[in-house]
């Protein structure tokens, strides 16, 4: 009824190529930017920014430059979090050998050192495909943690093994350090995971995407057209980590504050933000978000839950309560609706436009 | 049709193609000319080399020894994305589209090689990455005008039926402006209907943009009726080469396909 896209017609190709086609669309967006720039800051408590929203935006990176290599380009990697651990601690380097240089510089800088190793443990891509890639990236994840434990000189020789952020300020605001104010860090986050999602989404519509796609759809056919396998696949891999390698720099720096590479390991950041994806819907930038959502809000949601309907329950029952829920969920989830929640929200549109119609 | 007919030089020569897969030896010295402008045919019994030699000109397959000069320029192998931008473009006898994406842009990924604007351009979305984008687009237009398949525009592939499948195939083919198209079995389990529509296509292109065109077909009335030369393969060898009429007459041609009797 209200969502139509009946009565507006394109006269030029530039009309139906834009980002929102559709006028609701756009106006959907806008309402989205109002409540994230202008209404969360109000009414959020600290414990919202530091427990939900700033790492949802910072895992939604994350989960978009996944995507671009596993959804768009259709590389299994789960190597996410080591290329986020190069990002942090590039980052972290960057910024207590050079301490005047601006800690956003420093992020975009840690992201292309991310986007080298990544592409270097992309190379294999060439010649494996599937479950055998995953596995190599795997060793990636493994190796680069192992380094990064190993060799001193990346924590700074600090005999605890944690990289500390320092605080930093851009424009007059502290961004990173134990004294930055939540709503700064939220703002930091928010800004870079709305830069990082547009630029996903638009390299995914334009030619880039589509090699990307064709790769993934059918490498033969592709490499006929005269797409080069390699270039394209390097490509997602070095931009994938690059997202990664930022993600993981805003993970410590405004997120956490200090962690060692634990943080990073296997089943703290690979596997989740790999669930992400698949939950939220392979090959869409809205479903990285989703995805992120998702997983990071459901555990707090069910730590949550059973206090505010008055039940009592011990923390430690309530923690492996939470995670077979969570376990639960997913499977549910994955057999309900395989494609993830991109298609559930296109499911949404499309019954909201025949409303209140059945057909 | 044929006797009016005019081709220009010769666009493709291939001399001495031999490729083999382990013992087995798919094509033992093929050769033959494809002049611009015309409709060759490659025709033969199942197995007999016909998708490998296509697989070998646009460098797919890389024969063990071969000659194969593309206008003029000679290469001992091509390089796949060498072919693509040297203008030979290609359908598969399995429909080998990117069914996650639609209609559109599985044309428009025909056109990804002449599309030049790098990844930051892109991730703008701004300026001259727009521009590129549209003037393709247009292109692309064209491309869906003419094998009238404006309908199913932004429907994803995979759900359509095979016959409209094998027509994006071709238009995907077509997007790339490719100077010879290669086509094979671009009619396989097609009806009848849909047959003479992918003639009547062919055709078109072959007039309206003078694309020279090389195609593998089992259909002989199809072959016979569209095509102006014929090269026939059995066991990897070409044991005739001439116009329909000729190949029709030819007796290893006529023992190859129907069996020679022993006595």
């Amino acid at each position: 009824m209200f969502y139509r896209e009946a009565g507006q017609f394109k006269s030029s190709y530039q009309a139906d190529q834009a980002i929102f086609p559709i006028i609701q669309d756009r106006w959907f967006m806008a309402i989205v930017f109002v409540v994230a720039y202008l209404v969360i800051p109000l009414i959020a408590d600290e414990y919202w920014f530091q427990a939900v929203l700033i790492p949802f935006y910072v895992f939604a990176i994350a989960a978009i430059g996944l995507n671009i290599l596993t959804g768009y380009c259709g590389q299994v990697s789960l190597g996410s979090g080591a290329f986020m651990a190069v990002g942090a601690y590039a980052t972290f380097k960057l910024v207590t050998g050079f301490p005047e240089l601006n800690i956003i510089i420093a992020f975009l800088l840690s992201g292309l050192f991310a986007a080298a190793v990544g592409m270097i443990f992309g190379l294999p891509s060439l010649r494996i495909k599937g479950f055998y890639l995953a596995v190599a990236t795997l060793a990636a994840q493994f190796f680069i943690l192992w380094v990064f434990n190993k060799v001193a000189w990346f924590f700074n020789y600090n005999p605890s093994g944690f990289i500390t952020a320092p605080p930093r300020e851009v424009f007059g605001f502290l961004v990173s350090g134990p004294e930055a104010a939540p709503v700064t860090r939220y703002y930091v986050s928010l800004i870079f995971l709305t830069i990082f999602a547009f630029a996903a989404k638009n390299m995914a519509r334009g030619h880039l995407g589509r090699a990307w796609m064709a790769i993934r759809d059918m490498d033969v056919a592709a490499e006929i057209i005269g797409i080069r396998p390699l270039h394209t696949k390097l490509l997602a891999f070095g931009i994938s980590s690059f997202f990664c390698g930022v993600a993981g720099a805003l993970y410590i720096f405004v997120w956490l504050g200090s962690a060692e590479t634990e943080a990073f390991d296997l089943l703290n950041v690979s596997f989740p933000v790999l669930f992400m994806i698949i939950i939220g819907g392979l090959g869409s930038v809205l479903g990285s978000i989703l995805g992120a959502g998702f997983i990071t809000i459901l555990p707090i949601f069910l730590t949550n839950a059973p206090p505010m309907v008055g039940i009592a329950i011990s923390a430690d029952f309530a923690k492996h309560l939470e995670e077979i829920i969570f376990g639960v969920m997913i499977i549910f989830f994955l057999i309900v609706e395989p494609a993830g929640f991109n298609r559930l929200w296109q499911i949404a549109k499309e019954k909201i436009r025949k409303w209140p119609f059945p057909y | 049709m044929t006797q009016e007919r005019q081709f220009g030089n010769t666009i493709l020569n291939v001399e001495n193609v031999s490729l083999s897969f382990g013992g087995v030896k798919a094509l033992d010295s093929v050769s033959f000319d494809v002049l611009e402008g015309e409709v060759r045919a490659i025709i033969g019994p199942n197995g007999a080399g016909k998708s490998s030699m296509l697989n070998c000109i646009n460098g797919f397959y890389k024969p063990t020894e071969c000659t194969i000069a593309f206008k003029g320029e000679s290469h001992h192998q091509m390089e796949t994305h060498q072919a693509a931008s040297m203008g030979i473009a290609r359908t598969f006898q399995n429909i080998a589209l990117f069914k996650g994406m639609t209609t559109l842009d599985n044309v428009m990924t025909g056109r990804n090689l002449k599309m030049k604007k790098n990844f930051l351009w892109q991730s703008l979305y701004f300026g001259p990455a727009v521009k590129e984008e549209l003037e393709h687009r247009e292109a692309a237009e064209r491309v869906i005008d003419f094998l009238e398949i404006e309908s199913i525009r932004k429907t994803v592939v995979g759900r359509l039926p095979y016959g409209l499948q094998k027509r994006v195939e071709l238009a995907r083919a077509l997007a790339a402006e490719p100077e010879m198209l290669l086509l094979d079995e671009p009619m396989a389990g097609m009806n009848h209907e849909e047959k003479e529509d992918m003639c009547r296509y062919i055709l078109d292109v072959n007039e309206q943009f003078s694309t020279t065109i090389v195609l593998i077909e089992h259909d002989m009335s199809v072959v016979m009726d569209i095509s102006d030369r014929v090269v026939v393969l059995d066991y990897g060898e070409k044991i005739a080469d001439g116009t329909p009429d000729e190949v029709r007459a030819n007796q290893r041609v006529v023992d190859a396909y129907l069996g020679v009797k022993h006595d």
